[in-house]
């Protein structure tokens, strides 16, 4: 009797420990998860950071769309940051070429990042950038500036109800995480 | 089979303790002592708050006031007097002889002490405590976190180990140990409640200790995944932390209800009204606690749909929630009453605990959530749901069964004299603050515009008079434990049933070695 207790009471231990790993694995299953659900749907206006292959695009030149753009240092960050143009006006599915402006205005070598954003974020899926200085990382000596080039263009298929597209770019210091990364 | 014997003696018979008396008499003491300094905590605040202005503290030791005060009140004080009032109780309720796994609960207990050693000493460290709120949201708790902040991951990563293991205890327990004719179906609804639970708190722990490591290797290991930088996302943590946050509120909760359930029966001198849809209602609200976490998180830039979902969903929670409070006033309505202390805390929960719940109606419709939102409405709504529920059910609980755990009864009048100080002390500090949250003051902010000023006066007297009313508490108890009369009934409730009342009071040391039959 007791036996058979003893292997109740063993195996129902056993599942509820399983149970808890299973779970501390969900924890860390929900990173990959929320990044797939807000690539799928552009939750979070989070951008694919690669460059998309534009292969016969169709203009349509009836429509207009307004891009702006905005630039952000995050805290700790030293560097001049701004766009070239604030705004760009643009038919969907041409290319459009524009830059951004950096200048790093400190004595030593700098490592900088920019992270893209796209409000609204429905508006995230239709957005493709052929070139994005946000596809690598930026590096300037003490006191240089350089122009960061990025071509995109907007999807024919963007909803009908979006007429302003804001792109913002976030700059990070990642000297650090450079250095210590060689 | 053994023979009988006592508990060891002196300092052995607590620090070996395997006893699952002895282990809950530990885990209320030890609750105890961490609800009076998270209550000294919170004199603090609303001593700060007296008036506009700076007075005592400064903002800095402010924050990690309320951070320190929102962690110990919910891991220190009312998840171990629950998981002690299961210790005390299961066994006893289910014909048990002890504990499933008694080692386990042994050091699922002793790890306690040291887990709050360790918090406590944040306090004494460069750059002082966790001051970025209990909810710990990233970055404020990665990149601008004190370095104390290494020792609150740990801390959270033993109380998190502590709770899984009292909740496998409780399953196991409950699972192969019920008496013979106990089917699940008879089962006390407080035991019932633990069980969900436990379910809960298996399902929720594990997942807080995946963020807070997350935390410890983005602060340690170069990791980003709450540093957007590095590709990760701030706003992640919030979703993780409220995956196990929401569950949370209801593991605070459920074994609150549980306790409301067996005490309203008694005086009331009638069975249970609607015994299986309580069971049903407390599985739905463990359900849907995990598919309503962003209802926290409705200013973060969701999309409309998803906005819509976690409103919905968290509206329907009302509904297993009404089910429950329905079912509390049908078993009260045409009983014999009588209002002894524990039935006068039951009555007042179940009536605060409606109005907390009604607010929280109020604040799971996100357009007006964004207004509401992070102000001292949500404090009053959260502390009428988790004062008015846990803290009262649980002072409840203590004056229902403290004639069985000690063999002695407390004094009836100083009982009452405890319920109605704290009663009017609680109504006067948090109702209130519903007022001034509307007006627009934002929590966690030691001062405050002008126009809050009366409130939060009579807030701060409030809370004076309610701290006032647990030194009551502890004098009741301590004075019960000493000089109460002696009460040697096996049924110290007239209208009691269930088999904790079938043994003989004080409990001894070991019950049912012999498992009884149930009918």
């Amino acid at each position: 009797m007791t036996n058979i207790v003893d292997t109740k009471k063993k195996r129902t231990t056993v599942i509820l420990l399983v149970m808890v790993a299973a779970m501390f694995g969900f924890g860390f299953a929900l990173v990959p998860l929320y990044d797939l659900l807000c690539e799928l749907t552009g939750i979070n206006g989070k951008v694919v950071l690669v460059p998309y292959d534009a292969k016969n695009v169709e203009v349509d030149e009836q429509r207009i769309v307004s891009v702006q753009f905005l630039a952000l240092n995050n805290s700790g960050m030293p560097w001049k940051f701004k766009p070239n143009h604030n705004s760009i006006k643009v038919n969907p599915g041409a290319s459009t070429s524009t830059s951004f402006f950096a200048h790093n205005p400190t004595q030593n070598l700098m490592v900088g990042q920019a992270v893209p954003s796209i409000s609204p974020s429905g508006a995230a899926k239709y957005f493709h950038k052929i070139e994005c200085f946000c596809f690598n990382q930026q590096e300037l000596k003490g006191g240089a500036q350089a122009d960061l080039g990025l071509q995109f263009f907007v999807d024919k298929d963007l909803p009908k109800n979006i007429h302003t597209i804001t792109l913002t770019y976030t700059l990070f210091d990642v000297t650090q995480k450079v250095a210590s990364s060689n | 089979m053994s023979e009988h014997h006592g508990p060891a003696t002196g300092i052995q018979r607590w620090l070996y303790a395997t006893n699952h008396k002895d282990i809950g008499t530990m885990y209320l003491w030890f609750s105890f002592a961490m609800f009076f300094l998270g209550g000294s905590f919170a004199m603090v605040i609303r001593a700060e708050l007296f008036q506009p202005g700076l007075q005592l503290v400064e903002p800095a030791f402010f924050n990690q006031m309320t951070t320190m005060h929102g962690l110990i009140m919910v891991f220190g004080a009312v998840m171990p007097a629950f998981v002690g009032l299961a210790n005390w109780m299961v066994p006893l309720m289910i014909g048990a002889p002890d504990m499933a796994l008694p080692r386990m609960n042994n050091l699922s207990f002793w790890i306690l002490p040291f887990a709050f050693a360790m918090l406590v000493s944040t306090f004494f460290m460069e750059g002082g405590a966790p001051a970025f709120g209990w909810t710990f949201y990233a970055p404020l708790s990665t990149t601008y976190a004190p370095p104390s902040v290494t020792f609150f991951i740990f801390a959270v990563h033993l109380l998190g180990a502590s709770s899984i293991m009292g909740s496998i205890n409780i399953i196991v327990t409950v699972m192969n140990l019920r008496a013979p004719g106990m089917t699940y179906m008879k089962l006390p609804l407080f035991v019932w409640t633990w069980v969900i639970t436990a379910f809960l708190l298996i399902a929720a722990m594990p997942v807080l200790a995946g963020a807070v490591t997350m935390m410890l290797t983005d602060i340690h290991f170069g990791t980003s995944f709450f540093s957007a930088a590095g590709g990760g996302d701030p706003v992640m943590f919030q979703h993780i932390f409220w995956f196990f946050g929401h569950p949370e509120v209801y593991i605070i909760i459920l074994p609150a209800f549980g306790v409301v359930s067996e005490i309203i029966p008694t005086f009331s001198r009638k069975r249970l009204f609607g015994y299986s849809s309580m069971v049903y209602a407390t599985a739905s609200i463990a359900f849907l606690s995990f598919i309503v976490w962003a209802h926290h998180m409705y200013t973060t830039g969701m999309p409309l749909a998803g906005e819509l979902f976690f409103m919905y969903a968290t509206m329907l929670i009302a509904v297993p929630t009404g089910v429950k409070v329905f079912n509390w006033i049908a078993t009260m309505f045409g009983g014999a009453l009588t209002f002894e202390t524990p039935m006068l805390f039951c009555i007042a929960f179940v009536f605060l605990f409606t109005l907390g719940g009604l607010t929280g109606v109020m604040l799971s419709l996100a357009p007006v959530d964004f207004a509401y939102h992070d102000s001292y409405f949500v404090v009053a709504h959260f502390h009428y749901t988790m004062v008015a529920g846990a803290i009262f059910s649980m002072s409840a609980a203590v004056y229902y069964w403290l004639p069985k755990w000690s063999g002695k009864m407390y004094n009836e009048t100083m009982g009452k004299v405890h319920f109605w100080v704290a009663f009017i002390g609680f109504n006067l500090t948090f109702f209130p603050q519903h007022f001034v949250g509307l007006a627009g003051m934002p929590r966690r902010i030691p001062d405050y515009a002008l126009q809050f000023a009366d409130f939060n006066m009579m807030s701060s007297i409030g809370a004076f008079i309610y701290g006032f009313a647990q030194l009551l508490f502890l004098y009741n108890v301590v004075q019960t434990i000493r000089k109460g009369k002696v009460n040697t009934d096996e049924k110290t409730w007239e209208g009691a049933e269930g088999l904790e009342w079938t043994v003989p009071s004080p409990a001894p040391f070991h019950t049912f070695s012999t498992p009884p039959t149930v009918k």
